[in-house]
């Protein structure tokens, strides 16, 4: 079976992430690193090769050149290949630029599962998956917090909203896992060393027979007008409890109306 | 007046609230028409009415509850093909996330997600959204096609329309159930007597301080009191204490509420991704460095189990 793993290269969630002036994410003034939601992808399809299934395993990622290092991160948790897309007119895609380009290098590479994670730390939208899937013409079944794979099918449990849903989809298909799926294994001594030997091929727009003008952000079907940094909340009021914090704390919401 | 589509979220009939506030948005772009994927259509075109849809989708057929998001993908296709809306809104949950993508790269058009706020511009919706945990203010609007839009729960107040709605079936042609997902069961989440996470207008959430299942009844204590919801930390969530359902942050429910209590809660940058454009924040924390400190406009520092009964007593004592 052969599983393609899409994994994003973003911004450190935990440091001062900016735009820039086009109002793309700033990838220069930040360090970056595999999303950490796409970690439980990864562990996903290296759980799926581990139980006994004949997988395949190969990474894929859409992003300039230091996004290599999500590549590499991937593979040293395991894993057999990986394809880095990058090409300097991807620059500014939006979700549809993006999810063509990786659409026609998982096609290229030939496919029976994509695992996705559930949205990218910097995007956050949460769409990928299912623009892969529709492009690709296969059951989207994103979402999963337990996942099986098994007689060409494959099934998982759905929290939405509003309800719990057990979902079912014919292989081929893409499937998104969130943070509950199971914690995402951290990459040994010997995975690292290993990782360096595993096969990378780097691919550009005209490999996978994309013309400039359908990505990049003269492909976007949307642009982005202002970008401004919120003020800071301005810092409120700090009391220390002396044996009537709560009594405090009932005088200011009671100020404020709330109780 | 231009037609909006609003795809319509509801349990059975019930229609939430954010497609109250989803019809309340759509009414500033143009005039709002309600898209009904389900069988219980009759019991919502009343509220759908009263907050100013002027025809009512239906759209009934097995497929409905069958497959997962495609259906209402082959419905808003279709009646936005033939009816030309000059907008499309759909709430931001991941159904209608993934539904508002597949939609608009089908139309070929613009997609802005998680909106929270739309005014109407000259060419087009104008949306606001947040960034980066909420550290950033975008505006942005589509340049091709009709743009569809997913909107956060709370971006606008609710605010009644009254008209008569017409309702009009709709034979939608569904793709094949083989590129599809199947919904192998439902099971709706028990509505208990606390308001929603994310209708909520003051949430009350409790985090690692909590320090166990039993001791939440602490945090539910004070949400009852100030008639709140209950949300929890994913820390919380993780180590049992409480339903993943209530877990606010990136991850979890991201809500705006009035006023959002956080005890025992560090503020995590995951963790305020979710609750950081909350108008009120008040913070108890017996960690004077809580990271939470800095967004709080009010923080007690001291003990949970202190400050937390001593002020449900007193509001109770003020009540009195
Ligand atoms: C990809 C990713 C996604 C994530 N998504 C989310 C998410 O959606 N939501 C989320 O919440 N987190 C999320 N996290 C986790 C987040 O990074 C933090 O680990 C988490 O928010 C910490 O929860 P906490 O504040 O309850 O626990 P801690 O950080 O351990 O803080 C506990 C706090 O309680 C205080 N305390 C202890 N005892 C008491 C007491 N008796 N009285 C008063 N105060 C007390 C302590 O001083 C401390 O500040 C995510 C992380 C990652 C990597
Ligand atoms: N540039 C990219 N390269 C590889 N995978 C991606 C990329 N963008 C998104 N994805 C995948 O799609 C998922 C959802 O991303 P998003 O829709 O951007 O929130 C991510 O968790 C990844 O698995």
């Amino acid at each position: 079976m052969k599983i393609v793993v899409c994994v994003k290269h973003v911004p450190d969630a935990t440091a001062d992430r900016t735009f820039t002036e086009e109002g793309s994410t700033d990838r220069e003034s930040v360090d970056s690193l595999l999303s950490e939601l796409d970690e439980y992808a990864v562990e996903q399809a290296l759980r799926i090769a581990e139980s006994g299934v004949d997988a395949e395993i190969s990474y894929l990622t859409v992003g300039p050149d230091d996004a290599k290092d999500a590549l590499r991160k991937a593979l040293a948790m395991g894993g057999d290949s990986a394809t880095h897309v990058s090409d300097e007119d991807i620059e500014g895609s939006d979700a549809f630029g993006t999810s063509l380009v990786l659409a026609r290098a998982i096609e290229r590479h030939g496919f029976d599962l994509v695992l996705c994670g559930m949205a990218s730390t910097d995007g956050t939208m949460g769409v990928v998956p299912a623009l892969l899937a529709e492009r690709l013409g296969v059951p989207a079944v994103t979402h999963i917090e337990e996942l099986t794979v098994e007689d060409g099918t494959v099934t998982g449990r759905r929290e939405g909203d509003s309800a719990t849903v057990r979902v079912q989809g014919s292989l081929p298909a893409v499937v998104s896992v969130t943070d509950r799926s199971g914690d995402a294994r951290y990459p040994s001594f010997k995975g690292i060393m290993a990782a360096k030997k595993k096969p990378m091929e780097t691919l550009d727009l005209a490999d996978l027979g994309i013309d400039a003008g359908q990505v990049g952000r003269a492909g976007a079907w949307s642009a982005v007008d202002t970008a401004t940094r919120r003020p800071p909340r301005s810092k409120g009021e700090i009391v220390t409890d002396d044996g009537t914090g709560g009594t405090g704390l009932a005088a200011f919401l009671t100020a404020k109306k709330f109780a | 007046m231009a037609e909006i589509l609003v795809l319509v979220d509801h349990t059975e009939g019930v229609v939430r609230k954010p497609t109250l506030e989803l019809l309340t948005l759509a009414r500033r772009l143009g005039e709002p028409s309600a898209v009904f994927l389900g069988h219980d259509a009759d019991s919502a075109t009343e509220a759908l009415g009263r907050y100013g849809a002027h025809k009512v989708y239906v759209v009934d057929a097995p497929e409905v509850d069958e497959l997962l998001v495609t259906p209402a993908v082959d419905a808003l296709t279709q009646i936005a093909g033939s009816t030309g809306p000059a907008a499309i809104l759909l709430p931001s949950n991941p159904d209608g996330k993934e539904t508002a993508a597949r939609v608009a790269l089908r139309l070929e058009s613009g997609l802005i997600t998680d909106a929270v706020d739309i005014t109407a511009g000259e060419d087009g919706p104008v949306t606001e959204q947040s960034a980066f945990a909420a550290t950033y203010q975008v505006t942005a609007h589509v340049t091709r096609g009709i743009p569809v839009i997913t909107v956060k729960p709370n971006a606008a107040a609710p605010e009644p329309a009254p008209v008569t709605p017409e309702v009009e079936k709709w034979d939608v042609t569904f793709g094949p159930a083989s590129a599809a997902a199947k919904v192998l069961s439902h099971s709706p989440r028990e509505r208990g007597d606390r308001p929603e996470l994310t209708e909520a207008d003051i949430v009350v959430s409790g985090g690692r301080g909590v320090n166990g299942a039993e001791n939440f009844a602490v945090i539910e204590r004070v949400a009852d009191t100030l008639g709140a919801a209950v949300g929890a930390s994913r820390a919380a969530v993780d180590a049992g204490w409480y339903p993943h359902s209530h877990q606010v942050g990136q991850t979890g429910t991201q809500v705006s509420p009035q006023l959002y209590l956080a005890a025992g809660i560090s503020g995590a940058i995951q963790h305020r991704a979710g609750m950081q454009t909350s108008k009120t924040i008040v913070a108890v924390n017996k960690d004077q460095d809580a990271p939470i400190f800095e967004l709080a406009d009010y923080g007690v520092v001291g003990d949970l189990f202190q400050v937390l009964p001593q002020l449900v007593e007193e509001i109770e004592r003020r009540r009195s």
